[in-house]
Formats: structure tokens, sequence, C-alpha cells
């Protein structure tokens, strides 16, 4: 068991993950974002930013959730029965969000109006932070009994360390949100953009060391992967018993990008490079959740009950045929994937302008 | 209520509201790949006209369609995740395929489909409502192979797996087109034309009894009323072969559709009637031989009954019954409506008639009655398997969930999708009531620079 299906399986998921992380995120920064421009102008601005592309990119968690159904039924289940109320209200919070967009521009009322934008800047406020709680409790462990069942409660899901996660959360889509509204708004709506970013850059910057400074005090096993072999990983896989040298090595490159790329943003930002700016908070968000991926390999879910009750890669994951299967499916999938969404970022790349099908 | 009662109520709920707007989208995505062609063929603006003003409704549909139908992928984790164990190997592969090959595709032209008019050129415009019609299609494909593996299992094995019984794909492809997918997926498609088209017609009836609009609104009800027309009778012969794939894999929920509880030759075809479960029998008007003869061809065809079926495996019989019959009396009456008004069509009268075109004004509600009860019959005809002769429903329920969890949520989704369900209305209202004759002439795209594109946006 080396490089087998399960590890293939375990990257595409973290793909599709980063994929919806990076592209959902400007979308979610945009909503959080929103309540704060003042006139309707603006608002309309910022809706349709997202306005062609918000629907693609909630795809991919469509994707992903149909990926981890496929290839780790074990783990879909665990997580999503154990995170029951969360994944409910994430439901609404995604429903509000994107019958908002569409309804928003349906009537000229200002009540109507100022409903559909509230329910949209909480839908996506609410979203972000719900998806921080739960990466924090995968990181954290939650209490999964021998029946690979969550046994714990609601309540014990809203703790600490998964809160900061959540607020982390927030931030990080809030900046991505900003840097992309950089690119996709002109005048006095972009110095207001640019004023946006000033403030949750510092924010993001503060709460990141925090995170990892805290990540690693509660958790030192997570950087097993980082450590060439000198601390002990929480569940053993030939991969990393074989390769420790060269997976850390990987793993500290991607720490040098992540550092790399947040610095790069406001640099890239001061030059005047919108669009290089996009790609480094891509980047930042790219590197943040391969770092959770490695900090946790061959693990998915964690227990805090036993380590052995853990989900990872194996006792989680569908059959080696279904895995082949679908791995090639996948693959046949992913160019026309790819060719999609470049042509419609393509198609409405530039500044946002209204006209009649606007929102 | 256990959790077991409210996550199926749950899911019903969830499930039957969101039907209400996939079959709107893949029934007017037909209509308006048509629409867009005669555009593109004939040149003239009225359908120009007729081709956006369907793409707004369609779009005020679509949305409602999108967030109540992420509800549902991740309720099989969250509501069944002991079934989601059982059969994630094999019923996670056809919902990753959906998102895949179908709503990346339908997404993506979306955007093209409902901002591009003026960016990109007409014969690219077309190619993106084709490519959003046939990801709707698709999407319909895979999401209907998942439900028919659950209602024909093949191609599986049972194996244990962290010390539970779990059932793997053997054969991908065969697990992919098992005995039902495929006409029940025709069947399925074809009722969301059926619906699509009416809502067309529907609409275009309001306008002609408003007197407005009238060159569209007739344009548009005829080319509707012939899709209806010939949807509509496909739709007998595709019901009358699924029936048969039910007869001979799902012999409970046959007897239950028809009431039948005697093993018996010469079976009869109720028109309507009603079961009385507790004496086991069914009283109705019936045309005596006529199940047998549909099934097998000879009235000596033998149709099991569910006398020879345990009692702790059959349906709810009465609601099995009622349902399939209202569903196929809702088709008979549909395929009655559209071949008269095509005879009239025919001879240039149709629209002399007031009370027929307040008939199509309402009548829109007939097909979303009939393909929301004939998912139930399948669905409420399978029980009490979850996966037919292989999972109970009561052993997929989610261990980690408790019923009071389950009753917010349902308290949760029942306000949220009423109001949802009434701000669509409002909405669709207010657009139709808006009318077609709003679009500006918009230049057309063909822009050699950039700028030129611009320009002609911000002197609006």
């Amino acid at each position: 068991m080396e490089w087998d299906f399960n590890v293939i399986w375990y990257i595409i998921v973290g793909v599709l993950l980063v994929g919806y992380a990076i592209l959902d995120g400007f979308d979610f920064g945009v909503g959080i974002l929103h309540l704060f421009t003042k006139n309707d102008h603006d608002r309309r601005i910022m809706l349709n930013s997202i306005g062609p592309v918000w629907d693609g990119n909630e795809v991919w968690l469509v994707t992903a959730g149909g990926a981890l159904f496929a290839a780790f039924p074990e783990v879909y289940a665990t997580a999503f029965s154990g995170f029951y109320l969360a994944f409910m209200l994430l439901l609404f919070s995604l429903i509000f969000r994107a019958v908002s967009i569409e309804f928003r521009s349906k009537e000229e009322n200002k009540k109507w109006r100022q409903f559909w934008d509230v329910s949209f800047s909480a839908g996506s406020l609410l979203a972000s932070f719900l998806f921080g709680v739960a990466i924090g409790n995968a990181v954290i462990g939650m209490n999964i009994g021998a029946d690979l069942e969550y046994q714990g409660t609601f309540l014990a899901l809203l703790n600490p360390y998964s809160l900061l996660c959540g607020v982390f959360t927030v931030t990080m889509f809030a900046l991505q949100g900003s840097v992309y509204l950089n690119i996709k708004t002109e005048g006095e709506l972009q110095k207001q953009v640019l004023g946006w970013f000033k403030v949750i850059f510092p924010v993001f910057v503060v709460l990141f060391l925090i995170l990892t400074g805290i990540t690693v005090m509660q958790r030192p096993e997570m950087l097993a992967n980082f450590s060439f072999g000198k601390i002990k990983s929480l569940a053993s896989h030939s991969l990393i018993a074989h390769y420790s040298t060269e997976i850390s090595i990987v793993a500290w490159l991607v720490v040098s990008l992540n550092v790399l790329s947040i610095a790069n943003i406001p640099r890239a930002i001061a030059k005047g490079k919108p669009y290089f700016a996009f790609f480094s908070s891509s980047c930042t968000i790219a590197a943040l959740v391969s770092l959770f991926a490695l900090g946790i390999f061959p693990n998915m879910l964690i227990s805090s009950a036993n380590p052995d009750f853990s989900l990872n890669i194996y006792n989680g994951s569908s059959s080696q045929y279904t895995l082949r299967t679908m791995f090639f499916i996948a693959i046949w999938g992913m160019p026309f994937v790819i060719a999609y969404t470049s042509l419609i970022y393509w198609t409405y790349r530039g500044k946002t302008v209204l006209n009649e099908h606007s929102y | 209520m256990d959790v077991e009662f409210l996550s199926r109520l749950q899911f019903a709920v969830t499930a039957m509201f969101h039907y209400i707007f996939p079959p709107f989208s893949i029934g007017m995505g037909l209509l308006m790949v048509i629409f867009e062609s005669l555009f593109l063929i004939t040149k003239k603006p009225i359908y120009e006209r007729i081709t956006r003003f369907w793409i707004k409704i369609f779009a005020a549909n679509f949305s409602v369609g999108v967030a109540t139908g992420i509800v549902l992928e991740f309720e099989f984790g969250t509501n069944w995740a002991t079934y989601s164990r059982y059969v994630g190997d094999i019923f996670g592969s056809p919902l990753a395929a959906e998102g895949i090959f179908a709503f990346f595709l339908e997404s993506g032209f979306l955007a093209i489909l409902l901002f591009g008019w003026n960016r990109v050129s007409k014969p690219m415009h077309l190619f993106a409502t084709c490519m959003v019609f046939i990801g709707s299609v698709l999407s319909g494909f895979w999401i209907v192979v998942a439900n028919s593996w659950q209602q024909t299992p093949v191609a599986y094995e049972l194996v244990m797996h962290n010390g539970i019984e779990r059932a793997v794909i053997t054969d991908f492809w065969e697990m992919v087109f098992n005995p039902s997918s495929l006409v029940r997926f025709q069947h399925v498609i074809f009722g969301a034309f059926v619906q699509g088209a009416f809502l067309v017609i529907s609409v275009s009836a309001y306008y002609l009894l408003k007197n407005k609009y009238t060159d569209f609104a007739k344009r548009s009800l005829k080319i509707a009323m012939i899709v209806a027309t010939v949807t509509s009778l496909l739709q007998l012969l595709l019901g009358d072969l699924s029936a048969q794939i039910v007869r001979k894999y799902q012999p409970s929920k046959m007897a239950a559709m028809e009431g039948v509880f005697e093993t018996q030759k010469n079976a009869p075809l109720y028109i309507m009637g009603w079961v009385d479960e507790e004496k086991r029998e069914t009283k109705g008007l019936a045309i005596p031989g006529m199940l047998s003869l549909l099934s097998y061809g000879t009235t000596e065809g033998e149709i099991k009954g569910l006398n020879d079926i345990p009692e702790e495996n059959w349906p709810k019989v009465n609601a099995t019954f009622q349902t399939y019959h209202i569903m196929v009396a809702i088709g008979m009456l549909l395929i009655a409506l559209t071949l008269y008004s095509t005879y009239l069509m025919a001879r240039k009268k149709l629209f002399e008639k007031k009370w027929l075109l307040k008939i199509f004004v309402v009548s829109v509600v007939l097909p979303v009655a009939a393909n929301q009860l004939g998912w139930v019959t399948a669905e409420i005809g399978r029980q009490p398997w979850v996966v037919y002769g292989l999972l109970k429903t009561t052993h997929g329920v989610s261990k980690a969930v408790t019923a009071p969890e389950v009753l917010t949520s349902l308290i949760l989704f029942f306000l949220v999708y009423i109001l949802l369900f009434f701000v669509w209305i409002y909405v669709l209202d207010k657009e139709i009531k808006h009318g077609p004759e709003h679009f500006e002439d918009a230049p057309y795209a063909g822009f050699s620079r950039k700028e030129d594109r611009l320009d002609s946006f911000e002197n609006k």
C-alpha cells in the first residue's frame, strides 16, 4: 500500500475542496462584505461580480460531496450525521445565499432588497463560519466511538478551537473576496474595497499566526508529516514510513509557498497587479487546505476517544473496484470541467458592468 | 415520533419540494433550444423575444432548483448515514458522476445562457442553451440511475467491512444500466418535458386571455402544444414499459399499485377504486383481464398477489394504489387535452375558445401533480425496503442523530420552503405580468474590440 487508489482519492477530494475553497471562497467573501456597501448601485455591482460564476463554484461543493460519498462513504456518513445540526444550518445558509442573488433584483422596493441583502450576507457569513468549524473539529478530533459513529453533542462541536477556525475561515474568505472585488470593481467602490482589504489583511495574518500556534500546541501530531520522521504520526502509512523525508520536504515547500503567497498579496495590490494578488490569495487558500490535509494524513476524521476509532483512507473507503472505476471516470471528466470553468471566467473577465441581464 | 419517521417525512418534504423545479428546467430547456433554433433559422425578431422571455422565467426557476437540490445530496449522509455506509460504494458513484458530467456542464453554460446574450455570438449562445439542456438531462440520468439501483439492485456483492456488512459494486456499467434505469430515465425526462411545455402553454394562454402580446403567445403556445402532445402520448408507452419492469422485478410494488391480493391470471385493471387492507380486497371500476393482458400480452398472464408476500414486506397498499391511479388518470387527461387542442390547432380554431384557454392557464398544475405522484408511487411502493429486497428503510437511518434534532430541521425546512414557494410564485407572477416586450434592442455580439463592447453597455 504505497501509491494506491485510496491515496489518490484522498488527493482528488483535497483538490476538489481546494477548488471549492478558492472559488466559492471569493463568493462568500463578497457576501460577507456585501452589507458594507451603502448604495443600491454598489450592491448590484457586488452581486453581479459573482453573478455568472457562483452557481458553477457551488458545483465544486456538490462534486466534492459526491466524491466523498463515492470514495469514502464511511467518512461521509460519520461526518454528516455527526455534524447534523451544523450541516442543516449550512444548508439553510446556502439556500438563502443562492435565492437571494436571484430574487433581490426582482423588486425595486427598498425593504425587499434590504431583506435579500441581509439574507445573502448572513448566509455567506454563516456558511463560511460553519465550514471552518467543521475543519476545526476534524483537526482537534471528535468523539467517534468504536462503531465509527459520532457520540458527542452539537454543542461539543462548538469548542473554542473550532470556533476560532470558524472565525479564521470567515476572515480568509473575506480576504479572498476583497482581492477578487479589487479586480471586478473600479472608481469609488474599488477604493472602498481596498479600504476593507487594509483592515482584513492584518486581522488575517494575526489570526493565522494564533491559529498555527494553537494547532501546534494542541495537536503536535499534526507536525508528524513535517518532521522528517522525528514525530510519530497518529496513524501509520507505508508512504510515511518510506518517504518521510520527501513528504517533509513537500510539506515545508507548501509552508514556504503559504508564507510567500500571504506576503505577496499586499505587495501585488500595492503594485497595481490585482490578478497577481488574486493568484496569491488563492495560493494561500490552496496551501492552507494542503497543510491541513498533510497534517491529518492518512486520517480523515480523528477520534478524540481512541486513535483506533479514527476514520482513515482505508477503513473509511469504498472497495478497490469502485475507487479504480471512479478514478477513471474522474480523469475523463476533469478536462471538461477545466474547459467550462476557463470558458466562463474568460467570457466574464474584466470589470463588472450592469446591464439589462444583471441582478 | 421517532428518528425514522421524522427522517422519512423530511426526505419526502425536501425531495418533493425540490422536484417542483427540475422538471420545469428540463422541459423549458428543450423549448428554449427549439425557440432559439427557430430564431437562428428564421432570423425573425419575434423568436428572439420568445427565447429571451422564457430564459427569464427559466432563471427564476433554476436557482430555486439548485438551492433545494444541494440539500438532497447531503441528506443521505445526515439522515441516512447507515444506508450511506451500506451502499455508499454503489450509490455514491452516480452522484459523483452527476457532479462531474452534468452539473459542471449545466452551471458553466448557464452563465452564458443567462448573461451572455450580448457577450457572445448567436451560434455560441444557442450552443450554450443546448449544453444547459443536455446538462440538465444528464443530471436526470445519473440521479435516476442511483434511484433505479435502489429499485432493481444488480451487480453487487455483500462483503464485510469494519465488521459490518455492506454492498459493493461488481460491475459498474451493469449497475448503471440496471434493469429499470433506462426505462425510468425516459419516463422521468418525458414527464419533465410535459411539465415544461405546460408552463409555456399556461403563461401564453394567460396573455391571450388578456389580449396582450398575442403574436408572442400564439407562437409560444403552438410550439409548446406540439411538444406537450407528443410527449404526453409517449408517456403512455413509457409508463407501460415502466410498469412491466415493476411487475417483473418488484412484485410487491406491482401488487400494491393495482391492489392485487390473490395471485391470479386474467387480472383486472382498475380505472379507479379503493383498497381495504384489513379485508384484503379491492373494489372499484375495473376492466377484466386487462392487467394480465398489458403485462404479458395475454389474459393468461399471472400477476403475483400480496397474499403470497409476507405482510411485513408490504408497502402501504391503498396509498400506493391511489397515487398510482391518480397519476395515470392525470396522464390520460393530459393526452385528451393535448390531442383535442392539436386537433383544434390544425383546424385553426384553437385560440377562439376562451374556456379552453382558461383551462390552459391552470393546467400546469396537472403535470406537476403527475410527476410528484409518480415519484411517490415509486418510493412508497418500494417500502419497507430502501434497497428493494436488500436493505429495509428502518435499517438505514443515522445512529448519531436524535429525534429532536430531526424535528428541528424538519420544522425549519417547512418554514423556509413555504417562504421560498411564495416568493418564487410572486417573482414568477411579476415576470409574467412584466411581459416579453421590455427587452432592449441591444446590439448583437461580434464586437472586435473590448472597448466597443463596454461602451455599448454604458451608453444605455
